[in-house]
């Protein structure tokens, strides 16, 4: 049966590519239907079983940053499509499987969205998982951010082995009392605490910080003069130069360096690991036109657009361009921008556009934040055309961009430039 | 020029749908003109300024209303006081709901309001979602976004702030969206509503001035962009 879903699913897979589609999902979806239980067998032959990586924001950058860590020393399959619903995880699957059905991997890595990741452990009991952050997203589609946290806890409690929590999301470490698996943490130091405020901590009040013990502790973060981060992990500090940029990745590093120790990988080959993991698509990927460097990054929710704001601290582009859509995968609802403090944007010498369907509210929200913008262009293509053309050859862009804003600008950025490796 | 004192209550509470906006570009609006404006955070047990022109509260999630519930419930004399007296008051979703008389919730639990308007809100398992404008008779349109379960019926003391088009309003049977009592208004509409609707906004603060007993020319401001972002929001799909 595996073998003939293997079939199944790899033919879909071939007829899509010779109409000139690539799938993620479609595959998945047909083998899901006709072959249910094919996960749950092939997943059962990877002698080190399932990870699943989860939570509001970091999922995509984390599960490449476990991926890359794990294959330092193991055959690891995963989906860095992006594709993070269960058929995305099946669609990986039946690519990487031989024609035989020989799934030639110790270990699966698989980011599951919040909703999903449920559905993928009533299918599979992971052996490990890592538990990032549960903040404000797509209210119009999970609710709130207690109806989240409680599905991440379905996840811990279904895990075999191994949870590595976030210690300094209170929601995700009381997940401890859901498992029976072995619990270890990641967090910040408490001097950094306060760069990581959740949704209540936004509004002031004192910042939580965590007596749990953290496996790995971020101690400082990269800056123009130092811009490797500083790990904690075993009592000794170890530098590490990321290649994904932002506070929010070092924390996030953090997690990934927490999940591969649980493998029993030493200190050296996780910090090796994670010096070679590149950004994962739209998520801080940089791209050159005209000899210009646009950063795309994506941002869909209030927590992490402020935290990809902060990848400004290290480097003010020349050009700023922030791209809002309303389309259903963005969330019809716009009113997420209003938790966002932009504020930082007002003093910075960059030239600021905003685009998308929602231009005109982007540009209002940041009129009440004293920011001017110098242009208000729906169409996409045009307006990163218009901010690369303000800027000298060598000069930045950073795009900041919801989902299907993010998704139509990688692909003209693709044609009319160059994805830098 | 006399200082006008906007107050945001539960601000760490009920702030999930982006109502925080309302205070911000009240203050904006009055500082752009040069008026002297002060905000305070009003939280649990925190005491309500006594010289308070405005009253603005947002939505929260189920349980941040049970935490608030009891503190909200406390200020229910005080709260009726003032908006006898006059005061302006601007709730949104959870916070209008509570300024009514109650909340029955879908197991038949009685969650006492303040009794400020005239309304009960029912819960129920289906959420109404999706852009919404509202034409009011007073300030113009009012151009937001609804996502609520509560359906909130209006009794004889307060009247809808208008009648909804496109959305489904404050019950989603009877086309009404929002209701208003002097100068209280409860309202559905997240946005947040007053960033798109700034004629409404300058209303409300003609409101806390005329209370004042000042009659203030509020000097016009340049509101080609919200006026854009509205015309936008309305032409999207729900």
């Amino acid at each position: 049966m595996t073998l003939l879903a293997v079939w199944l699913g790899k033919l879909t897979l071939l007829g899509l590519r010779l109409i000139g589609r690539r799938g993620n999902a479609l595959p998945g979806l047909v083998v899901e239907k006709v072959f249910p239980r094919f996960l749950a067998r092939a997943m059962a032959r990877l002698p080190e079983g399932v990870v699943v990586v989860t939570g509001t924001n970091g999922k995509t950058t984390t599960t490449k940053m476990v991926a890359t860590v794990l294959d330092e020393g193991l055959r690891v399959l995963t989906n860095d499509t992006g594709s993070n619903f269960v058929r995305g995880a099946i669609t990986a699957t039946i690519e990487n499987a031989s024609w035989s059905g020989r799934l030639p991997y110790d270990v699966a890595v698989f980011e599951l969205d919040e909703a999903w990741a449920v559905r993928f452990v009533g299918l599979v009991a992971p052996r490990r998982c890592l538990l990032l952050n549960v903040m404000r997203d797509q209210l119009d589609r999970f609710g709130e951010i207690d109806t989240t946290a409680g599905l991440l806890g379905k996840v811990a409690a279904a895990t075999t082995g191994h949870v590595v929590l976030n210690r300094d999301d209170e929601r995700v470490a009381a997940l401890a009392a859901r498992t029976r698996a072995e619990v270890s943490y990641y967090g910040v130091s408490a001097e950094l605490r306060e760069m990581f405020p959740n949704d209540e901590e936004l509004y002031g009040g004192p910042v939580h910080v965590s007596d749990l013990p953290a496996t790995v502790e971020l101690r400082t973060l990269p800056s123009p003069a130092h811009p490797a981060a500083t790990l904690r992990i075993g009592g000794r500090d170890h530098d590490v130069l990321l290649r994904a940029e932002g506070p929010h990745n070092a924390q996030n590093a953090c997690g990934a360096a927490a999940l591969a120790l649980s493998f029993g990988f030493d200190q050296a080959r996780v910090l090796a690991g994670l010096a070679k993991v590149s950004p994962a698509f739209g998520r801080g990927q940089t791209f050159t036109v005209d000899g210009r460097r646009v950063v795309l990054q994506l941002v869909k929710n209030p927590a992490g657009f402020r935290q990809t704001l902060r990848t400004l601290d290290a480097r003010t582009p020349e050009a700023v361009v922030i791209a809002i859509n309303d389309d259903y995968a963005d969330g019809r609802d716009v009113s997420w921008l209003w938790d966002v403090d932009f504020t930082a944007l007002g003093p910075l010498p960059s030239r600021r556009y905003t685009a998308g369907t929602r231009a005109a509210d982007m540009a209002v929200r940041l009129r009440y934040d004293e920011v001017d913008v110098d242009e208000i262009e729906v169409d996409l293509e045009k307006a990163v055309r218009s901010a690369v053309g303000a800027v000298q050859a060598g000069e930045h862009v950073v795009v900041f961009s919801t989902y299907t804003a993010m998704w139509a600008l990688h692909a003209v950025l693709q044609r009319i430039g160059q994805a830098v490796q | 020029m006399i200082t006008l004192q906007l107050v945001h209550l539960y601000p760490r509470e009920m702030n999930i749908y982006g109502d925080t906006g309302n205070v911000l570009v009240l203050r904006k609006r009055l500082q752009w003109r040069g008026l002297p404006v002060q905000v305070t955070p009003v939280s649990v047990g925190d005491p309500l300024p006594t010289d308070a022109d405005i009253l603005l509260g947002g939505g929260g999630q189920d349980a941040a209303q049970g935490e608030i519930g009891v503190d909200f419930a406390a200020r229910g004399p005080e709260l009726r006081a003032m908006a006898d007296d006059g005061m302006v008051m601007f709730a949104i979703c959870g916070s209008y709901q509570m300024l009514g008389h109650e909340f029955v919730t879908q197991e038949g639990r009685h969650i006492a309001g303040v009794g400020v308007l005239d309304v009960v809100t029912h819960g129920q398992s289906v959420r109404l979602i999706g852009n919404n404008h509202v034409d009011t008779p007073e300030a113009g349109r009012l151009v937001g976004y609804e996502n609520h379960s509560g359906l909130t019926t209006l009794g004889a003391g307060a009247r809808p702030l208008g009648t909804t088009q496109t959305g489904r309003g404050n019950n989603g049977q009877d086309g009404t969206e929002g209701a208003v009592r002097d100068n209280v208004i409860g309202t559905y509409l997240h946005g947040p509503a007053l960033a798109k609707s700034p004629r409404f906004a300058d209303d409300l603060l003609r409101r806390a001035y005329l209370r004042r007993g000042v009659d203030a020319a509020l000097d016009p401001l340049d509101d080609a962009l919200p006026d854009l972002a509205a015309r936008t929001a309305v032409g999207r799909p729900r």
